[in-house]
């Protein structure tokens, strides 16, 4: 019988490792990684995604399974940001599903945290950005409640246009700009 | 044209270049770009200051692209001056009168105890024929710069009645990018010309919205280095800075009152931004604002009774009043569907502000007792004006050649001038007030 406890550890060490992995774009430590996008990570490199699946520690195979989604491309989950129309705090219908899988998912692992960080393009005055980078957060984690997430396993944060994910100044950069990304934590 | 009239243009423009050129040595150049008609320009003339070669800095340089990038000035170009006045004796008027100039400004330096100098400056009336000031100015030979941007202001207040703003600073972020892609984020603060930049504080996190604080002695700004926006004050004099506003939530767009006793500032607990007013002193908040919108760029008016915020309660960005003491909020601007980061001359009467004109960001102005708005530029993203302490000039954010760079445009929009510094994006300016050390 698994015991609770190691299963939770287990589920905080997948989620770190997806951390460290680049599942943050968002170079909230690492000044720049932003540019780069999903790669290895330069911290922490002899942990590795492979190994993770190979610990040898008692494992409650439905959380396993879960958790695996995560970096699974068929799964919503695999998504971890979301995109926004201009000067817009509404999750677009074509983005609800990937906010609702992750909200489930939250709500079926309490111990799960995730870092909601708002992003605009570069578009309006810097300060207004911030307001609604923080705004576009605020608008995944309200609909990660309603899918059961608690309020305690979501922080928001918003980086304005500061962190752009494509520094080009056009609409084909500025789309990919305007988004939140879902960090899992811890 | 005439080609008597284009050779005196042609020695301007060589003589502009030839200055520019000995400028970007010392790491900033103002570019003028004169964007309407400068009808009514005072002609003068800065003869070389006698002394100088003393010095390390010209002086003369100085008073002369001031006035001049001013827009309210046209000086002679060197190669047009009909003779190098002798220090101590009076220049020849009538030849000056002959070379077009209605005023001339002479000078000398002279040395006043070891790196010390005395600097002086008199301001004759050619057509009139006699001196209008005769002053001296003290200067310490690492703040000639400064002596002559003093010498301009007397100048500029004797001839257009209007206080000058050239020995002021200004405030903004430039930031590096390494080779292997990192940033850094610079706090910098330089002359209003955008010489001697010097860095107040150096961060691998972004910065934003410096502020001046109305003596001039602190600046309050927002750093990440939290990893979310906080809001900082620096003492420029020692450098010591503390974080003024803690705890939960995120905090940003500080903006000091103007008794500089309290911060008005943007504050989300929950993914919210209301406008709030934080006492220095004690730390105690208070809000001013509710409701789902975004609000947020306070600024306070000068008597200290109202402020101006960017709020999207209408569904877009547009700017309100508020009582500083809180109640009702009133909408200020109706023009167009995008109009953020306000700014209120220091007389009270203006707001300038960032407007969404036929797809540009541009900067506009508008009467706050009510009035049609002016677009006063035509970049493509310009953004966070700030009016000089003589509401004459409003700096302001721009790009250019791919850069972020700063410029100011006259609150008429006649004139506007172009400030870089090199290998650097520049960005949130705030213009600084009257110095008074």
């Amino acid at each position: 019988m698994p015991d609770a406890r190691h299963l939770t550890r287990l589920i905080l060490l997948l989620a770190a490792l997806l951390t460290l992995h680049g599942c943050s774009t968002s170079g909230g430590k690492k000044e720049g990684a932003e540019e780069a996008g999903p790669g290895p990570a330069t911290e922490g490199a002899e942990v590795t995604p492979g190994t993770a699946a190979g610990v040898a520690m008692p494992l409650g195979d439905e959380a396993r399974i879960d958790l695996e989604y995560l970096d699974d491309p068929a799964s919503p989950l695999s998504q971890r940001v979301v995109y926004f129309d201009f000067d817009s705090d509404v999750v677009p219908p074509e983005w609800r599903d990937v906010v609702a899988a992750h909200g489930k998912l939250l709500a079926k692992y309490p111990d799960l945290h995730v870092r909601l960080e708002g992003h605009t393009d570069e578009r309006g005055s810097r300060e207004y950005n911030l307001g609604l980078g923080e705004r576009r957060a605020r608008a995944v984690a309200e609909r990660m409640r309603l899918e059961g997430a608690q309020q305690t396993q979501m922080s928001i944060v918003s980086f304005g246009e500061e962190k752009p994910a494509d520094p080009g100044h056009d609409e084909t950069a500025w789309a990919k700009n305007r988004r939140v990304e879902i960090v899992y934590e811890r | 044209m005439s080609t008597s009239r284009s050779l005196p243009r042609l020695a301007a423009i060589l003589y502009t270049s030839a200055l520019l050129a000995l400028c970007s040595r010392v790491g900033a150049v103002l570019e003028v770009e004169i964007t309407q008609g400068v009808e009514g320009a005072i002609p003068i003339a800065i003869a070389p200051f006698g002394g100088a070669e003393i010095a390390s800095e010209h002086v003369d340089g100085v008073i002369e692209s001031d006035l001049r990038n001013s827009g309210l000035f046209e000086t002679l170009p060197p190669p047009r001056f009909p003779e190098t006045p002798t220090p101590g004796q009076p220049p020849n008027l009538a030849a000056w009168r002959q070379a077009g100039v209605d005023y001339l400004v002479t000078g000398s330096l002279s040395p006043d105890g070891p790196g010390r100098y005395t600097v002086h400056a008199v301001l004759w009336n050619v057509l009139a024929g006699r001196p209008l000031l005769d002053f001296s100015v003290r200067a310490a030979a690492q703040a000639l710069r400064r002596a002559g941007h003093q010498i301009a202001d007397r100048v500029y207040q004797e001839l257009t009645g209007e206080r000058g703003a050239f020995d002021t600073r200004i405030a903004y972020v430039a930031v590096r990018t390494r080779p292997d892609g990192t940033r850094r984020y610079l706090l910098q603060i330089a002359d209003s010309d955008g010489h001697n930049p010097r860095t107040v504080y150096d961060s691998p996190q972004p910065l934003l919205s410096p502020a001046w604080s109305p003596d001039g002695r602190r600046l309050a700004y927002v750093s990440f280095e939290s990893g979310r926006a906080a809001v900082y004050v620096q003492e420029l004099a020692t450098g010591h800075r503390q974080q003024v506003s803690g705890g939960r939530g995120t905090r940003s767009a500080p903006a000091w009152s103007p008794d500089g006793q309290r911060l008005a500032l943007a504050l989300s607990v929950e993914g919210n931004f209301d406008i709030h007013v934080l006492e220095l002193a004690s730390g105690r908040l208070s809000r001013l604002t509710f409701g789902r919108a975004i609000d947020t760029e306070p600024v306070w008016s000068p008597d200290g009774k109202a402020i101006f915020f960017t709020s999207d309660r209408s569904g877009r960005p547009q700017v309100y009043r508020i009582a500083a003491s809180g109640g009702p909020a009133q909408r200020i601007t109706f023009e167009g569907r995008y109009n953020a980061s306000p700014d209120v001359s220091p007389d009270g009467r203006w707001l300038a502000v960032v407007h969404l004109d036929r797809g540009g960001y541009r900067i506009a102005t508008l009467d706050t007792a009510g009035g049609a708005l002016q677009v006063l530029t035509d970049g493509r993203l310009d953004e966070s004006p700030s009016f000089a302490p003589n509401g004459r000039l409003i700096l302001y954010a721009t790009e250019h050649a791919g850069r972020g760079v700063l410029a100011a445009v006259s609150r008429d929009g006649r004139v506007r001038v172009r400030l870089s510094t090199p290998d650097e994006d520049v960005r949130e300016p705030a213009w600084g007030p009257y110095r008074h050390d």
